[in-house]
């Protein structure tokens, strides 16, 4: 952008010769200032257009993520309805506000939909949603978001695991504590259940002991989480349960 | 006309030859369908960015010419942005976090500068649109060899697209990986290949045919590739 333009071709366009600098700044800061008008309303006339459209394509992305660990069969209310708050949670490792979904059935609770964060990824945190069955079995979990390395721990996300007919992170499906104890609930290089891949232990980790520490709060917290009106605020678990302030993002064994 | 795509495709490559937009390539390129993605995605910008600047181009006072390319181009890309994720939602979510990334790729502000500033409308959206296809098939050519070396495999996404398809397994089902060439050394190994590759194309032309190419485009040779 450095190249030099023929002036002749490129100077102002009808400022006459004369005229003072003063009145060539106004006129520039004008068309500058007309430009910005018209280009921002532009912008915000699409916006207003296609708000609503936005608005209901991110619904049935979220819904559609949600049925990836949650069969429609299971619930028959509106989920995105019954949904609440949750505060940051330590043994979540959450650090904002997440929402919490609950699946009922013919009103009978079902299911409980909710994000988690594994801190301790390789490359930062992962983030999880997950899916607990009432009768407290982990129905199933997917990675939502993660910077793991592309071909080496991204594996924990089955559209990049290369196994496709039994993706790694199906071993957790439908596992409860009465099937896998809590002190079981690891990779089995820390002597734990589940698989890792060789070479890549941190991410299969990582994963492994947040959805242990998420399953564990949710079976915990399970009745009061089902009992709460719709859009409330759930109450900070860690002043309930005692448990004691832990600083997101440094929770290791 | 004939010149204008010639330029765009190959002479003035935005990729081999200018070395524009580095960031973007160098970080889409993991994948086949990444790399075609965002090379549509910008070709469209790259067209309508064009369009609009050359027949506001009498409008624009000289001095305030930059900010307003500016503004002109980041509100088109945000109206693309908008635009997809109400109206075609699968794609959206495929390119989604491509599409502003366009904002900052001096390709499209180069042209913009360098030729709709100064041309008609009919040759500047054909420059916006050649150099973008030439955009597009640097971009998926390393695409497709960093994920072919890197994961032995062609198409991996294409499902997120198209449902029905799948991607192609080329190199043998137990192919290790090459972890390097899906990490961003790979893709400046591949660049330096192809940019050499290139070169070493253009200077066994030179010498084949000396006499009829310095005559027909004296300028294009003479100029060292990387200062255009």
């Amino acid at each position: 952008m450095s190249e030099l333009h023929d002036p002749a071709g490129n100077t102002p366009q009808g400022a006459p010769p004369g005229r003072s600098a003063t009145h060539i700044a106004l006129r520039t800061a004008f068309i500058l200032l007309a430009f910005t008008l018209a280009f921002t309303a532009l912008m915000a006339s699409v916006h207003y257009l296609t708000a609503p459209r936005v608005a209901a394509s991110a619904q049935t992305e979220k819904l559609r993520l949600i049925a990836v660990v949650l069969a429609p069969t299971i619930y028959n209310n509106h989920l995105l309805n019954d949904a609440i708050t949750l505060p940051p949670t330590g043994a979540l490792g959450t650090t904002e506000n997440t929402l919490l979904y609950r699946a009922r059935k013919n009103n009978q609770p079902a299911a409980l939909v909710f994000e988690a964060v594994a801190p301790d990824g390789y490359a930062g945190k992962i983030n999880l949603l997950l899916a607990v069955a009432h009768t407290g079995e982990l129905l199933a979990l997917r990675v939502t978001q993660h910077k793991e390395t592309p071909g080496l721990g991204d594996y924990i996300d089955p559209k990049k695991d290369r196994n496709k007919t039994r993706p790694w992170i199906n071993q957790f499906d439908h596992l409860g504590f009465d099937r896998v104890p809590v002190e079981k609930w690891r990779v089995k290089k820390d002597g734990g259940h589940f698989d890792q891949m060789a070479g890549a232990t941190i991410s299969a980790r990582a994963v492994a002991n947040a959805s242990g520490r998420a399953l564990a709060w949710a079976n915990q917290h399970r009745e009061a989480l089902f009992a709460l009106p719709p859009k409330a605020q759930y109450p900070n678990t860690e002043a309930l349960t005692e448990v004691p302030p832990e600083k997101p993002g440094v929770i290791h064994e | 006309m004939n010149d204008i795509s010639k330029n765009g495709l190959w002479q003035q490559n935005a990729i081999l030859v200018q070395l524009l937009g580095l960031c973007p390539v160098l970080a889409i390129s993991t994948t086949l369908v990444n790399a075609v993605s965002l090379g549509l995605a910008t070709i469209l910008v790259m067209l309508l960015a064009n369009l609009a600047i050359a027949s506001l181009r009498t409008l624009i006072p000289y001095e305030i010419r930059i900010p307003v390319f500016v503004l002109i181009i980041a509100a088109l890309v945000t109206v693309v942005d908008l635009s997809l994720n109400a109206f075609l939602h699968d794609l959206y979510v495929m390119l989604g976090i491509f599409i502003p990334l366009i904002v900052t790729n001096c390709i499209v502000l180069a042209r913009v500068e360098a030729f709709a500033a100064k041309n008609g409308l009919a040759a500047a959206t054909l420059d916006g649109a050649m150099m973008g296809v030439g955009f597009l098939w640097v971009i998926a050519l390393i695409g497709g060899l960093r994920e072919l070396i890197g994961q032995g495999t062609l198409f991996s996404g294409i499902e997120m697209i198209f449902p029905s398809l799948t991607h192609i397994q080329l190199l043998p089902a137990d192919y290790p990986g090459f972890l390097v060439m899906m990490l961003p050394p790979g893709a400046f190994f591949t660049l330096g290949l192809l940019i050499a590759g290139r070169n070493w194309l253009t200077a066994r032309t030179k010498q084949r045919l000396p006499n009829q190419h310095m005559e027909a485009a004296p300028s294009a040779e003479k100029t060292p590739p990387v200062a255009a």
